[in-house]
This record gives structure tokens, sequence and C-alpha cells, in this order.
């Protein structure tokens, strides 16, 4: 079992946190995890990305090949696509509507959902909505990362379990939150059909 | 069990375990989190490790040459960049040697994530003819700095231990091994090696010539360099995390003869096993073609060697497993392309960010005192060189905007202006600070004091609230040492001083102090009562 997934987002979106559960879970269930991160210049307000490889053999590259990505788990919808030559034939794409428009020649928004949709394997949800009506608008990386859950090879619980231990340093409100973000966002993964775009 | 840690992480817990009382540092991407994790140690804590931030990476070098001096363990850390800082202390401690093990973590940074340049400090290990080290994975980071230690102290010779950006700041589960307890003080049996009058310098130097052929037998019988002859047609010469990208392509059970280089100088009898036993040799490594330009002949008409001086492999940027599996021959086509339709998104100031109210405040002035006599400096602010700002014009390295400003004010420049940070000041502005004021050359200079070292995570300045007294101590004129605040609400105020010290024809100072906005709100009290206590 290999799997390879990307996270990208702008600097400051959280993909970080998404990258240590998964990290942390993974290496719960005895497999091998190897995560790339961006560190410096690009975390004020630029482009960041995060490469997690799982497998249960030796991985060696700390970098996902071109076209190896089994997902791509985007915390903004461009961000999603720049990392569009990683994936893999049939791979998925995973992503919050909302844009992060922090620069002046932001594409349109109809053009980044029409590119998305050309794949048959995409999700795409209001997170940062959602994570708003739980209680805070920040949890959206976990709503995302439950939206991913069920399609990726660590069970549900080894993730909760992660969530747990990474918040818990925090206060027990806020893992609680991270917790109803992740079941929302698994629950509107399920319930996807379409993403229908209004301005 | 395992650890889940960066490559730096994994590093810097190898260095504890491995018997550390000090490490010595300045911030610099990527090499910043080894330090932190000393600094946040429980352990390190409990034993007593040293681990404040040094001024720069040269007194970093010298404190950690002091304290193995004293028969101690040292590591001092840095960016590629700041071994030049350091280069003079480190290039005389391989002629005096060492005492207690002592190890130079040098992080590189390919493709130039967070930096000016690429350069590849194995040529510094070279030059000083010392061991490198040059780990390929997590676990052989933590493994190494226990060998190194050792090492180190077997040849009496600091040891180069060369990271790269995508190793450091990856993740992987590290197990780790018993701790090793600290040396005790156990001063130099003859301290003369450590004095280097020409007279002594000489026989030292020779000393350290003469070890070159231990170096090169321990690197042939080094764990970390492997060498496994198979197929006679394509051998792989590939070091450090080139590694990684060629084993990705090739798989484990390939049939690619392979040598793996993880300790330098390079083994000469591996070498000629692999060079004799194959048709052609391709030559990966992650920086500059450092090995290959040592097989290559020097017209470069050996058709036997490959690699980035023959074209196969990119000269710049960093490799990665698609760049090396095309080399290999192994890549497909990619899938699918980029849309055309993203945009490239750079970083920029935060908002609410103090240099931003500072550019400001110069841009409104550029009419007045003419364009391209900004001289820029290495930190957050440098974003102040991309629009919408343009303000800063040059950027070449750590202080270096005071003294530019004032190479161009002697050659008649006026308005000559310098930007720099709090922390770059006290790095390396203050001696050329002193260089104005010895002339009082006309350049106004600007220290945007964020109170923090904030590009790399903001942390502690130890220029904190001494600013205006260095600069007091250094002889600017009071009358022309002007505090501001940078803020929205101060933007005229501040325009107005600017004007009128542009127009001094002496050195002025301006000092906009106003804590970096990402930190706590209980940081920024403790920054407000540590000025106070100060002034």
């Amino acid at each position: 079992m290999n799997t390879n997934i990307i996270l990208s987002g702008v600097g400051g979106q959280g993909i970080l946190t998404i990258a240590a559960v998964l990290d942390t879970a993974a290496l719960s269930e005895n497999l091998n995890v190897k995560q790339s991160e961006v560190h410096g210049m690009s975390q004020r307000g630029g482009a960041v990305q995060s490469h997690v490889r799982i497998s249960d053999d030796e991985i060696y590259s700390d970098l996902i090949p071109e076209g190896k990505a089994d997902m791509i788990l985007s915390v903004e919808p461009m961000e999603l696509l720049r990392y569009i030559p990683y994936l893999k034939e049939g791979g998925w794409l995973i992503t919050d509507s909302k844009p992060f428009e922090n620069i002046l020649d932001y594409p349109r928004k109809d053009k980044i959902y029409k590119q998305i949709k050309m794949h048959k394997n995409h999700i795409i949800i209001n997170a940062t909505s959602e994570a708003k009506k739980i209680g805070n608008s920040k949890a959206a990386n976990m709503v995302l990362l439950g939206a991913a859950s069920t399609l990726l090879p660590i069970p549900e619980e080894s993730m909760t379990d992660a969530i747990k231990k990474l918040f818990e340093r925090k206060s027990e409100k806020i893992v609680k939150l991270n917790l109803e973000a992740f079941a929302k966002g698994k629950e509107l993964a399920q319930n996807f059909t379409e993403f229908v775009f209004c301005e | 069990m395992k650890h889940l840690v960066l490559g730096n992480e994994a590093l810097a817990q190898g260095a504890i375990d491995a018997g550390l009382s000090g490490v010595y540092a300045y911030p610099g991407t990527p090499s910043t989190e080894i330090t932190e994790y000393i600094q946040r140690s429980k352990t390190a804590k409990s034993l007593g490790i040293h681990s404040t931030w040094s001024v720069n990476e040269k007194t970093a070098m010298e404190a950690a040459l002091g304290m193995s001096y004293t028969g101690k363990r040292a590591m001092v850390v840095m960016k590629h960049v700041g071994l030049n800082v350091a280069s003079d202390a480190f290039m005389n401690m391989a002629v005096s040697g060492i005492n207690g093990g002592m190890v130079v973590v040098v992080a590189d940074d390919p493709s130039m994530h967070s930096s000016q340049n690429e350069q590849d400090s194995r040529f510094y290990g070279k030059f000083a003819q010392i061991p490198i080290l040059e780990p390929s994975n997590q676990q052989d980071a933590y493994n190494m700095m226990h060998y190194a230690f050792d090492l180190s102290e077997e040849l009496q010779l600091p040891i180069l231990l060369r990271m790269v950006t995508r190793l450091s700041h990856s993740r992987a589960g590290v197990v780790f091994k018993e701790r090793r307890t600290q040396n005790g003080i156990q001063l130099p049996v003859d301290t003369k090696r450590f004095a280097l009058i020409p007279a002594f310098a000489r026989g030292q130097y020779k000393t350290l010539v003469d070890k070159k052929g231990l170096l090169i037998d321990s690197s042939e019988v080094s764990k970390f360099n492997k060498l496994e002859l198979k197929d006679s047609n394509l051998g792989i010469i590939c070091s450090g995390i080139a590694h990684n990208y060629v084993m990705e392509n090739i798989g484990e059970e390939s049939d690619y003869s392979v040598l793996k280089i993880s300790q330098y100088p390079m083994p000469k009898d591996q070498i000629k096993a692999l060079y004799d036993h194959c048709k052609m040799v391709l030559i990966v490594e992650e920086g500059y073609p450092f090995i290959e330009e040592i097989l290559h002949d020097y017209f470069e008409e050996n058709p036997k060697i490959i690699g980035k001086l023959s074209g196969d492999l990119p000269f710049t940027g960093e490799l990665t497993p698609n760049i090396v599996g095309k080399a290999l021959g192994l890549t497909k086509d990619i899938t699918e392309e980029l849309p055309d339709i993203v945009s490239s998104r750079p970083p920029q100031l935060c908002d609410g960010c103090g240099h931003t109210d500072i550019f400001n405040a110069i841009n409104e002035l550029i009419p007045e005192i003419g364009n391209k006599n900004v001289f820029g400096d290495i930190g957050c602010y440098a974003l102040g060189a991309l629009p919408p700002l343009n303000t800063i014009n040059t950027l070449i390295d750590m202080g270096a905007s005071i003294t530019m400003a004032k190479g161009a004010a002697d050659a008649g420049m006026e308005n000559a202006i310098a930007v720099i940070g709090d922390s770059t000041f006290t790095h390396s502005g203050m001696t050329g600070l002193l260089d104005a004021v010895y002339e009082n050359t006309p350049i106004t200079v600007i220290i945007s004091d964020n109170s923090a070292v904030a590009m790399t995570g903001a942390q502690d300045s130890s220029a904190l609230g001494r600013l205006k007294s260095i600069c007091l101590g250094i002889g600017v004129d009071p009358e022309h040492l002007k505090m501001v605040v940078p803020l929205k609400k101060n933007h005229n105020e501040i325009v107005e001083i600017l004007r009128k010290e542009f127009k001094y024809k002496g050195v002025s100072v301006i000092i906009a102090q106003r804590a970096c906005v990402r930190l706590s709100r209980d940081k920024k009290e403790e920054i407000k009562q540590k000025i106070a206590s100060l002034t």
C-alpha cells in the first residue's frame, strides 16, 4: 500500500495541521510516513504545499513524483489547481470552495470550479462556512480532512485519536470543535453530488 | 518506538543524545528548527545544554570553538550563506583542530526557497580539508550526529554536516538511541595549536594536510558510504538526498550498480571500482556538480561520466524524483499540465505590518528624492522589493544596506537610504554604521525594528531595547537619531521626519519600533517591558 497526498493552500491556512493529523494517525497504524513541508518566506501569504506519503513499504523520496498523487487536498481552490501535474489518473481532488484573494490577478472563480469539475473524482465543499457554523472558521482544515477521510487508507478512529492528541494541549472545547468539523466534512462528502457556483 | 520528527529535529535530538554541551546559531531558513528543537527540549534543559541564539554565525562559530576548547562537545548551526559570515573562524579552526567534538551543521537551500543563492557547502568542507557528512534521510541525520562527534574527536578536526531544505523540512519516523553523557572539562594538552601565529600555524597546517590519507581511509570504511556492483551498463553515484530520488525510480530490487556517498572526502577505491565496472556512470547530487567535476576530465570530454555538466541533469534548481527519473530514462510524460488560469502567489508582508508603514512613507517621498536610492537588506522587509511596494532596490547580504548606501553616497548619490531590520542590524549592520559615522557620510539608515527575527519564525532579537544606545555608542549625532512608531496614524509625522533627515548631509538613523504583528499579545507585552527596562 502506497498513498500519496498533496496538501495545498496559502501560508497560514493550516495545512500543516492536516499533515500532523495524517502523520500521527499513520504512525499509530505502524505505517511508514514521509511528509515534506514549506518553512520560510512562502509562509508569508504565499503558496504553500505539503507532500504526505504513507506506505507499508520503505519510502525513499520526500517529494511525491509528478503524476503519482492519489489525492490533492486543498484549503483553497486555485491552490488545488497549482498541483494538478502531480495528480495521477483517476486521483481525487478535494477542496474548500472559498477563494483566498490576496493577489491582483486572481482568476475568475467560475473558471476555477469548471477546471476542477473536469475531473470526475472531485469534492468541492464550503468548508470555511461550515466550520464557522460549528464555531470557528479556522476548523475548515478539519472539515476538509473529514471529507477526505473515507478515501484514505487510515481507519477513521486513528484520525480522530490523532485530532484529540494534537488539540488536547489547547482545550477540551477545541478538541470537540475539531472533531465536529471532521464529522461534518465526512457527512458533506458522503452527500456530495455537485457543486453549484453562485456569485 | 518511532518518533515523528523533521530532518532538522532528528539531527538536533541526535546531537543531544551524542553528549552535546552547547549549540550556537543564528536563525536562517532552512536551518532554524535545529536550534529551536534544542531550546524546547526538556532533556536539553535538564542537562544544561546551551542553546541561546547568537548575534551572528561568526560569533556562534567562535563560541562553539571555545566550548570545544574546554573539551566539551559543541555544535554550530547555520544556513549556507551563514557559513560565508563564519568562514574566517571555520577555515582557521580546521588548522588549529578542535578539542571536544565539534560539528558544523550547514543547511543548503537548492532552488533558493528562502535564499539569495544555491551555494553548495561541500566546497567549504573541501576548502577547509575536513570530513563532510551528508545524510540522505531523517534516521541518517540522527545516527550521523553520534558518528560525527566521535569522528571529530578521533581526528581532532571539526566535521561539516551538510543538510538540504528538503531533508531539513521533511518529517519521518525516527528511532532514537541511548544517550551518551557529556564530556567533562579537559583543556587541550598543548594550547599552542590554538595560537595560530605563523610559527605555530605552519606546523598545524602541515598536520592538517598530512591527515588527508586518514580522512579518505575513514570514508572508505564508513558505514554511510555503500557500494553495490551489479549490472555493468550504467552505474550510478549518488550522494545525500539524491540517493532517495534514485531509489524512488529504480527500487530496491534493481540491477543498477550504485555507489551512495554520504561521507567525504570521496572514497577513492569505491569510486574506482564502480568506474572500472561500468560502461557509463551517472552522477546524481543535490547542489553543484561537486563529485562530477572531480571525476570529469578538465575538457569535459570524458563520455563515460554524465550528470549536470553533460546536461543530463539541470545545473540549477533542486532535484526531484521526476528529473532524476528522466536522466535514468525511466520517467514517462506528465499526465496533466498546469492549467493556465493559475496565477503565481508570491509571499507578501502581513496585514498591519510595520514595515509597510515605513515603505509607504518612503514611497511618498520618492518624487522628491528620486528613484533607485533605497538599499535593502535580509528579512521580511525584503518583500518591499516586490509590487505593490517596489520600494527597495537591492538585497545582497546581511548588513549590506548600510554599507552599499555608504558607497553610493561616496560616489555622489544624494539621498542614499538604507532599510534594515533590528536583528540584521546587530548581526552585521553595526560595523557598517561605524564606517559611515567615522566619515560622516550623508546617508539615512532606517532601522525597521519589529523586535524579532520575524522571517524565520519570530525568534528573540538580541537587538531588543538596545538599538538607541548602540547607535549613540557608535557615535550617531543624537540630533539625528529619531524614534518613530510605524503606524498608519503616524504617517504624516514619519514622512516629515524622513524628509528632514534625507536632506541632512551626515548620518541619520531613524528607529521605527513596533513589534511584529505575528507575535502573541503576551510576547508583545514582554517586549514592551524589556524596552522600558533598558531605556
